[in-house]
């Protein structure tokens, strides 16, 4: 191909292009033009996640987020949606265990109503009486069809167990009991305790104005003061297992089961992040989802999925290998991820799957970072993580500079040391049971 | 919008659409070939679906294995999509690695192997896929929506296949349905990105040109008579909530009454997204079924939609049921909300704002390179993209009084399909 002179953007944020401001209120701003683009993607989030959930109303941060968008001082329900709906623009928000997050998009021409509109329902929720009983209705039946999903059951029991009682290991969309032990009062207090300002981050991308964003942001949400710190939450470390702890989680009438199998990983701040990242693309990523995948799925056809992941969060991390399998299969599959860990925790990775693995990492970013909504998850991980505005343009020779001994050595720390949680969940009648 | 295509048609009858994209520097890569659950005969229900699976299991050139390795060095992404019309293949890659696809994609056009050994693990995959399916309430209830809506054409049948053919389906019984139906006279390539087109189409020249031509696929126009009356079915599975399901026929991709039937499903059930990649939807809470069903206490969610077809497919709703409610009770005021759409015009304000949504969808697909090259291909599967292009211009046309006709064109209460999914697990209502 000839070299040729593209139009478009350096493909990587960086420091020459991110524009970082914060509020005196103690929200940060981070933008990005992209002069291309018609519209615009508006990420962030909060400090106002489950962990502040009192353990019998567990699901009080997730509700209270979804309340937002119920009703403000201002607008009633279909008074918000229409709006949104009539400009074709959308705002949602989302519940985690440290955060609120919230993502919208609109049309270049209506980022102003989307952020009056953001700020509204951030700042003067109404929590209409009737409309948190309906949340709670709807949500009651997201956790009724929850609890008949395989791969969901198995996530959710595989936390818990490998967890144990750390906020990780509860689900922060809570369970039908706790969710029913939430009132008003409860969401009302939740919101004046822990929504602020302060711990805000907002990252807005797409055919913008940086400075006339900044002076929408002011407008619409620099009038919002800053309430008093919350009292931490204490994250004990947790243990890894010290030995195997198998559980099957029994949803019977289904074809399929869902298995996770795995034990504690990095956090995200460790050293061993990258390490565990180059070696987890080998283990289970790469291809056709790397060693792991080329076992269970193309050499023995055993599951239509087969995968490795890193959870890798603020306060702990999960290593965890999961597939789909029929159940008379469980056990050999099983078998075969424990073996294929052990290979991965005995021998260094060859010197091509690591240099795969690398240019798999590094050539990924520019497809990761074309749409707006990418580039602006890639801000708020810079911000939440303090990784610094040349993040992505770093990135590429901090993980060329990742050796096979340190991913072996990774390997080992996190998967070499007691037992694994393996949950299964589907139908009884595997070869085991 | 759609000058800045080129488009030409290489002697051995491939169609090729280039489209430069300038905005980051990757390019999307689609070989699309005419044939999928459409084309397939009674014992050999899948047999697409799976040839798409054997696409990545190896050439002689490039054994199984060594392109996903090639392709994941690059960072990129590529996958296969098995449709009823059309089965359809894409790498997105940063742009100096174009000519990976071209010679991976010319490669396995003609040379893949079907190794019998790979044919009986694929097997076992697919079976594992159309298990994880059957795990799934939805599935259940549209597949049986679907075969009762049609009596004899193929779209009765779910592309995965059955669990029967997909025992009984040999490796011959594969590799015949490959050669059948991929060769050039068949395919269209659509490219999109950062790349100088007239360079292009000499690379695309040069690896796909010397391949023998081969035959268009005959579609053979299949009569399926209008459904004769309201059918009702119920399935069960798994599960503590209950779905509805009403099916009304639709008319296809071309014609007219397709995007009168785009407006009124965005103001009955809210827009439908247009982006196979990217973008993400609008809610329908303002549409008027939200506020007739769930703002009622009726169902707590709800959703409706067309999918773009060569023939009339369906147009289709599906409500998700509050527990405490019946479907009787929802679709007494379901009908009413159909009845008040065929007896009376909408207002301007509601087809306004449904071409605002779509318009803001158009937007927010085109920061993607893989979704603009998706369409690059995919119109011409049904249409051609003329349709896409002109696809906004072609909803602003849509008046009050074609949105009252295609309510009584195309949403009959006698010709109709209401499928129930009760759950084994649940208070039935």
């Amino acid at each position: 191909m000839s070299k040729r002179q593209s139009a478009h953007l350096n493909a990587l944020p960086g420091a020459d292009d991110i524009q970082r401001v914060e509020l005196p209120n103690g929200l940060t701003l981070l933008m990005r033009c992209n002069p291309f683009s018609p519209s615009v993607v508006i990420s962030g989030y909060l400090p106002a996640g489950s962990q502040y959930d009192p353990p019998d109303k567990l699901g009080l941060a997730y509700l209270t987020a979804l309340a937002l968008m119920r009703g403000t001082q201002q607008r009633n329900f279909q008074q918000i949606h229409e709006t949104l709906e009539y400009a074709g623009a959308s705002l949602g928000f989302a519940g985690s265990v440290h955060t609120v997050s919230f993502g919208g998009r609109c049309l270049t021409e209506d980022l102003p109503m989307l952020l009056e509109m953001l700020g509204e329902v951030l700042m003067q929720p109404a929590f209409p009486k009737d409309q948190l009983e309906r949340l709670r209705v709807q949500h009651l039946t997201g956790l009724a069809i929850r609890a008949q999903d395989t791969a969901e059951m198995a996530s959710l029991v595989f936390d818990e167990l490998l967890f144990n009682d750390h906020p990780y290991g509860k689900p922060e969309d809570g369970y039908p009991h706790t969710i029913q032990n939430i009132n008003r009062e409860d969401v009302l207090q939740f919101h004046q305790h822990y929504y602020s300002p302060k711990g805000l981050v907002l990252a807005v991308v797409g055919g913008i104005d940086p400075t006339q964003v900044t002076d929408w942001v002011n407008r619409y949400l620099g009038s919002w003061t800053a309430s008093d710190d919350p009292l931490p939450v204490a994250f004990p470390d947790p243990k890894p297992p010290a030995q195997d702890i198998r559980r099957h989680v029994s949803i019977e009438g289904k074809s399929q089961c869902d298995l996770v199998v795995g034990t504690l990983g990095p956090r995200r701040a460790d050293a061993d992040f990258f390490p565990a990242i180059v070696g987890n693309n080998i283990l289970g990523q790469l291809g056709m989802m790397g060693r792991i995948g080329e076992v269970i799925r193309e050499q023995h056809g055993l599951a239509y999925y087969a995968a490795a992941n890193l959870v890798a969060s603020t306060a702990a991390g999960s290593w965890e290998v999961s597939a789909g399998v029929d159940p008379q299969n469980l056990q050999r599959v099983i078998d075969l991820i424990r073996a294929e860990i052990r290979h991965f925790t005995r021998e260094p990775v060859s010197e091509e799957e690591l240099a795969d693995s690398k240019a798999n990492l590094i050539g990924r970013l520019p497809l990761a970072l074309e749409s707006n909504s990418g580039v602006a998850g890639a801000l708020l991980n810079i911000e939440r993580f303090g990784l610094g505005l040349d993040y992505y343009r770093n990135y590429p020779a901090m993980i060329q500079g990742i050796t096979r001994e340190e991913v072996l050595k990774t390997a080992r720390r996190y998967l070499n040391g007691g037992g694994l949680v393996i949950v299964s969940a589907g139908p009884d009648g595997s070869s085991e049971a | 919008m759609a000058d800045d295509i080129l488009r030409t048609r290489l002697p051995n009858g491939l169609t090729v659409h280039l489209k430069e994209i300038h905005t980051a520097p990757l390019i999307s890569h689609w070989v699309w070939y005419r044939v999928g659950s459409r084309y397939e005969r009674e014992g050999k229900r899948g047999i697409s679906h799976w040839v798409e699976h054997m696409q990545f299991k190896g050439t002689p050139r490039f054994p199984a294995g060594t392109l996903d390795r090639a392709i994941a060095r690059t960072g990129g992404t590529w996958n296969a999509f098995t449709h009823m019309d059309w089965t359809t293949y894409f790498e997105t890659l940063p742009a100096d690695h174009l000519p990976l696809a071209l010679e991976l994609e010319s490669d396995r056009m003609i040379n893949s192997l079907f190794d019998p050994q790979d044919v009986e693990s694929e097997r076992s995959v697919i079976l594992a896929e159309l298990a994880g399916n059957l795990n799934e309430p939805l599935f259940l209830l549209s597949d049986a929506v679907q075969k009762a809506s049609f009596t004899s054409h193929p779209y009765r049948n779910e592309v995965i296949g059955t669990p029967e053919d997909l025992q009984s389906i040999q490796r011959d019984d594969l590799y015949d349905h490959y050669r059948r139906y991929y060769h050039p006279a068949n395919a269209l390539i659509a490219v999109a990105g950062d790349f100088d087109a007239r360079e292009v189409l000499r690379q695309i020249e040069d690896w796909y040109g010397s391949i023998p031509a081969g035959k268009p696929a005959e579609m053979p126009p299949v009569a399926e008579p209008p459904l004769p009356e309201e059918r009702h079915l119920a399935v069960s599975g798994p599960g503590e909530t209950v779905y509805m399901q009403i099916a009304y026929r639709a008319p296809a991709a071309s014609d007219a009454d397709f995007f009168s039937l785009t407006v009124l499903d965005s103001l009955l059930a809210g827009p439908t997204s247009l982006n196979m990649f990217g973008g993400g939807g609008i809610s329908n809470k303002t549409s008027r079924l939200y506020r007739a069903l769930v703002e009622k206490e009726l169902a707590v969610g709800l959703s409706g939609g067309m999918q773009a077809t060569c023939d009339p497919f369906l147009y289709d709703l599906t409500i998700t049921l509050r527990p405490d409610r019946s479907p009787d009770e929802v679709l007494a005021v379901l009908d009413d909300e159909i009845k008040r759409l065929q007896d009376s015009p909408v207002s301007g304000q509601e087809i306004e704002r449904a071409i605002k949504q779509a318009r803001a969808m158009f937007a927010y697909g085109s920061e993607n390179i893989t979704n603009q090259a998706f369409w690059l291909g995919f119109a011409e599967m049904f249409a051609d993209y003329n349709w896409f292009s002109g696809y906004l211009a072609r909803l602003e046309e849509v008046t009050p009084a074609d949105i009252l006709q295609a309510a009584q064109r195309w949403l009959p209460f006698n010709q109709r399909v209401v499928g129930i999914f009760y759950p084994l697990n649940g208070d039935q209502p």
